[in-house]
Order: structure tokens, then C-alpha cells, then sequence
């Protein structure tokens, strides 16, 4: 299972949600690679994805992907980042 | 025990002086403390190696679009003195002080692990390429301060002084770094501090009431400069075709010798246009290459952190808090680079004539770096004004610090370059002040002296400030978070009238 973990540059905000999906699929006991990624690469890199965890201001820009785009509202908070895994991935 | 000392100097020159291998150790290290597979810890330490050097490959695709245009602003404003560069003094020295920046840089790692385990001030800095030229510069200063044959005096003292400054700027500037951040997650690790502190206080003084960068709403048709790529590169264009044009006008076909490769006006403006995308080209690499190594950077620190000095800070690199201001950063390097003209002027016109400064031009890689950064955290205390101000007193000291700094480096027999961020500015005048005593005893007390000072103000700072909970620019937050309210219930008022009017 392939995950992407977008912000705007990559670097700052998705690493931190990447660490925090990372927990997330751990505590479900779920085996996962997640990756960081900017908004220009996003799009290229969520063809082999199964799931795209963003904010509610790049969804927007990440336009018609055909792979599934969760909104994450703070992506510091680890409750809500496994909450919304969940949903994602329909658990 | 010669091959004690082989050994010793080849992992301190061919591993330990190599940013991109201490990084890939340093994740290993973490993945080993979490109890990660043999397989993960070698993938994860690979990559981290690789993204590293994906960076340093950005960097010089950066470093190449940049020249050109530094040779024609020098041709068609006259400007002529030292473009500062890290890198460029750092490998002047390498092969006179190599050897023992190395020593400075293998025990200062460790040091500063053990100041921030046994002190308040738990931070560990991971910014490699800053250890790096910190540790050269204080090879460079203690080496000729206390003489060649006091080689484990300069090792001692310059590693002590090294794990200093790697504890006590991530504290310093950690309160703005909340406000910034929004959080208490990362601190920042990277010797522009001052600038970014300066930045922070200005943007407090002048812009309680300005709006946030961030607010600034681009017409839906500029929306695609939200993509960094873009506007990084169409900036850069820009930037380079304003001085190509200059420069034929000035010049002549005299420009063309700045543009390699041009035999006539169009193929000058042309090759102008491919410096500027080639120099989004490189920062996208740059980017690639934070990402790659942060990823396996961050989460292995963790490890370090938990195990070996628990509840501690990762102090990372300035691009970490790009992502916080986006428009800050434009707006930041601009205003920076503003200043360092400002600066220089100030320098021509006064302080070169009166001390004998050099005239340090403004190089655009610091500016955009820690311009960038300072934008950042001006804006985060004082809005858009904030940003431009914060920018500019930035452009000022990474001016006039470098000057100073070069002066006293000059003095003990290395010009043609120096350091160009804030830090090593202050930080170098005074050490290397302060060894030039004629008894080296009295040079290495004084030295560890100033070490010492550093240490206790950050303790102090760190517990009454920081643990504290200050953090600045409350009123501006306050400004911004009503100004944001306002917006979202304009908003939905907009909203419920169109219904109403559809109904």
C-alpha cells in the first residue's frame, strides 16, 4: 500500500503527516510506504498511489487525480490523522 | 600507533567531513535505536545519503545559473569587492585546515549530543553543511590564533565552541520558531539565526496590524504562482532578463563575454532566459533533495531522540519553515537583497574609506536563503510589513557582518571570499578577535570564555523564557485570526446572498 503525504513545498508539513501516518498504520497494525510530497509532483506521484492525504487548501490545485484524496485539518494531531486514514482506506 | 592515525584521519577526511555520509550515519543510528530491520536501516540510511547529495547536485545547478549573472550585475552597476560564499572559502581552507576541522567536527557532534542530554537547552542540530563550515571556520581561526604545533588546543577549544553554538541559536530563536511554526515540533538549526531573530523583532515593532502574507489573495488568474516551481523560475527570469537588457544597453556587445556561449544580442538574451529556468531547474532539485533526506531524517532522529537524549528538538535547516509563508519567502529574499544594496552603498560611500572594509556585494543564494527565512519570521510577528522590514534588517547585517568578518580573516592571511551568513559573521569576528592575543593561553580562556557566556545566557534564556512559554507577536496573531474570521464570514454571507438571489 503506497500512501502520499502533500504540502505545498514537501519538505515542512508533509513530513510531519507522513510520521504521523506512519504511527497511524502502525497502531492499526497496517504495513505501509508513505511518502512526502510538494503540490508539482503530487499529481505525477499519485498515479501509483492508493491514497492522497492533503489539506483543505491544496485539493483544489491537486485537480482531477483519479485516486482518492483525503483532507487532513491538522496534521499534527495524531487522532484525527488515524481517524481519517481509517475512512480512507474504509476500514 | 600509526594506524591508529590513519584510521582516525580517514574517517575524519573521507567520512565524518562528508555532510552526506554524517547524515546517512546519523539515520542509522536512529533507525538502530527504534530496533528497525538490518534492511530498513540500510535503506533508510542510503537514501538519506542520497538525498543529501540530490541537495548538493541542486546546489550546483543553483551555483552555475547564479554566476553569469553575478559577472553582469558587477559589469553594468561597477560594483566590484567579495561575494561571500560558504562554500568557496570553506574549500579555499580545506587543504591547510581540513584535518583539523574534521577533529572540531567528529567530537563537537558528540558534545553538543551530551550539553543537550545534561543542560535545559535539548536541542540537536542536524543541519550538516552548517556543522561543516562552522567547524572550518574554527579551524581556520584557532589554528592560526594558537600556532600549528597546538593542534589538540585548537581541536578542544573549537569543538567545545562548535557544540556551543549548535545548542544555543536553535534556543535563542525558538520562541519566534513556535510563533512561526504554530507548534512546538522543530527548532531551527542554521547559522543565519540572528537575522532571523532581528527579523522577528522588527516584524513585533512595525506591523501589529499588518495582514499576514498569506492573505494576500493572487486574481484567479495568477493562482498558478502558488506552485513554487513556477514562480521560482518565472522570478528568476524575470531578474535575469531586467540585467541582460541592462546590460546591452550599458555595455554593448561588451555584455556578451558575462553570457557564455553568446555571439550576438539575441543569443545573449536567450542564453539570459536559460540561466533564469535553469535556476528554478536547480532549486526544484534542492527540493527533491530536502524531501528525500528529511523523510528518512526526521522519523530517525526521533529514535536518537528517544533513546539517547530524550525530549529533544531536531534544530533543522531554514527551508523547513518555507512552507509556513510562502509568499513571505519572495517577499523576504527581495526585501534582503534590497538591503544588502542599501549596505553596500553604505559601505562604498563611508565605512569601506573610513575602516577599510570590504565592499561585500549581496550574493543571491544567502539572500534568497536566509532572506527567505527572515521573510518568514517577520511575517509571523508583524504581517506583510513585517515580511519587507524583517527582509531588509536581514540584508543589512548579512552585509555588513560578512564585512567585518572579512577583515579579520583577511588580517591572519585567508581573502577572496568569506562567510556569508549572519552567525559565522559575529560569532567569527569575536573569536578570531580574541585568539589574536599574543599569549596563546590568554586566546584559548578568552575563546572558551565567550563559549562559556553563550552557554549560561541560553540556559538562562531557555528556562526563563522559553520553557516558559513566551512566545512573541501575540497581538499581530490576534490581527491576523480576526482579519481570517472576517474573511470566512464575508464569505458565507456571499454565499447565502447568491442562494437567495438563485431562489
Amino acid at each position: 500500500m503506497k500512501i502520499i503525504a502533500v504540502c505545498g513545498m514537501g519538505i515542512g508539513t508533509s513530513v510531519l503527516l507522513k510520521m504521523n501516518i506512519d504511527q497511524a498504520l502502525d497502531n492499526l497494525g497496517l504495513e505501509g510506504d508513505v511518502e512526502a510530497a510538494d503540490i508539482s509532483s503530487a499529481r505525477g506521484a499519485a498515479a501509483s498511489a492508493d491514497l492522497v492525504m492533503t489539506s483543505a487548501e491544496l485539493v483544489e490545485q491537486l485537480g482531477d487525480i483519479d485516486t482518492p484524496v483525503i483532507v487532513v485539518d491538522n496534521f499534527v494531531d495524531q487522532a484525527e490523522v488515524q481517524e481519517k486514514l481509517q475512512q480512507g482506506l474504509e476500514l | 600507533m600509526d594506524w591508529l592515525v590513519v584510521v582516525l584521519d580517514f574517517i575524519g577526511k573521507q567520512i565524518l567531513n562528508v555532510p552526506a555520509y554524517l547524515v546517512g550515519i546519523i539515520v542509522a543510528i536512529g533507525l538502530i535505536a527504534l530496533k528497525k530491520s538490518a534492511g530498513q536501516v540500510i535503506g533508510g540510511a542510503l537514501k538519506a545519503t542520497l538525498g543529501f547529495l540530490i541537495l548538493n547536485a541542486g546546489a550546483g545547478v543553483v551555483v552555475a545559473a547564479l554566476d553569469p549573472l553575478g559577472g553582469l550585475v558587477l559589469a553594468v552597476t561597477g560594483a566590484e569587492g567579495v561575494v561571500p560564499t560558504n562554500e568557496v572559502i570553506t574549500a579555499m581552507a580545506a587543504d591547510q585546515f581540513g584535518a583539523a576541522s574534521a577533529y572540531i567536527l567528529a567530537i563537537g557532534f558528540v558534545l553538543m549530543l551530551v550539553i543537550a542530554r545534561f543542560t535545559p537547552l535539548s536541542y540537536v542540530f542536524l543541519t550538516g553543511h552548517h556543522m561543516v563550515f562552522m567547524a572550518m571556520m574554527l579551524a581556520v581561526l584557532l589554528s592560526i590564533g594558537f600556532g600549528d604545533q597546538n593542534l589538540w588546543l585548537t581541536v578542544l577549544v573549537g569543538a567545545f565552541l562548535l557544540a556551543v553554538m549548535m545548542v544555543v541559536m536553535p534556543a535563542f530563536a525558538h520562541p519566534w520558531t513556535k510563533r512561526v511554526t504554530g507548534n512546538d515540533t522543530v527548532a531551527i538549526g542554521h547559522f543565519g539565526t540572528v537575522g532571523y531573530i532581528a527579523a522577528g523583532a522588527v516584524g513585533q515593532a512595525v506591523g501589529k496590524h499588518s495582514k499576514s502574507t498569506e492573505d494576500i489573495k493572487f486574481p484567479k488568474g495568477l493562482s498558478f504562482l502558488r506552485d513554487s516551481m513556477v514562480a521560482t523560475a518565472l522570478s528568476m527570469v524575470l531578474i535575469y532578463l531586467v540585467f541582460a537588457i541592462w546590460g546591452l544597453i550599458a555595455l554593448g556587445p561588451d555584455a556578451y563575454q558575462y553570457m557564455p556561449g553568446s555571439e550576438d544580442g539575441g543569443a545573449f538574451i536567450m542564453n539570459a532566459l536559460m540561466q533564469g529556468l535553469m535556476f528554478g531547474v536547480g532549486v526544484s532539485i534542492i527540493l527533491y533533495g530536502v524531501r528525500t533526506f528529511l523523510g528518512e531524517l526526521i522519523p530517525a532522529f526521533q529514535g536518537i531522540a528517544k533513546k539517547v537524549v530524550p525530549g529533544a528538538k531536531a534544530a533543522l535547516d531554514v527551508p523547513i519553515v518555507f512552507p509556513y509563508g510562502q509568499n513571505a519567502v519572495l517577499i523576504g529574499f527581495i526585501s534582503s537583497f534590497v538591503g544588502g544594496l542599501v549596505m553596500l552603498l553604505v559601505l562604498a560611500l563611508w565605512l569601506g574609506p573610513a575602516f577599510g572594509l570590504a565592499l561585500i556585494l549581496p550574493g543571491m543564494v544567502p539572500h534568497f536563503f536566509t532572506g527567505g527565512g527572515a521573510g518568514v519570521y517577520g511575517n509571523a510577528t508583524g504581517g506583510r510589513r513585517g515580511a519587507m522590514l524583517g527582509g531588509f534588517v536581514n540584508g543589512l547585517l548579512i552585509t555588513i557582518l560578512p564585512a567585518i568578518l572579512y577583515q579579520v580573516m583577511a588580517s591572519v592571511g585567508l581573502s577572496g571570499s568569506t562567510f556569508g551568513d549572519a552567525d559565522f559573521g559575529w560569532f567569527g569576528s569575536l573569536i578570531g578577535l580574541s585568539v589574536q592575543v599574543d599569549s596563546t593561553a590568554v586566546g584559548a580562556v578568552l575563546a572558551i570564555a565567550i563559549g562559556v557566556v553563550l552557554l549560561v545566557l541560553a540556559i538562562l534564556w531557555q528556562v526563563r523564557v522559553v520553557d516558559k512559554g513566551w512566545v512573541p507577536g501575540e497581538e499581530h496573531q490576534k490581527f491576523v485570526d480576526e482579519q481570517r474570521a472576517a474573511a470566512k464570514e464575508a464569505e458565507k454571507a456571499a454565499v447565502a446572498a447568491a442562494k437567495k438571489t438563485q431562489a
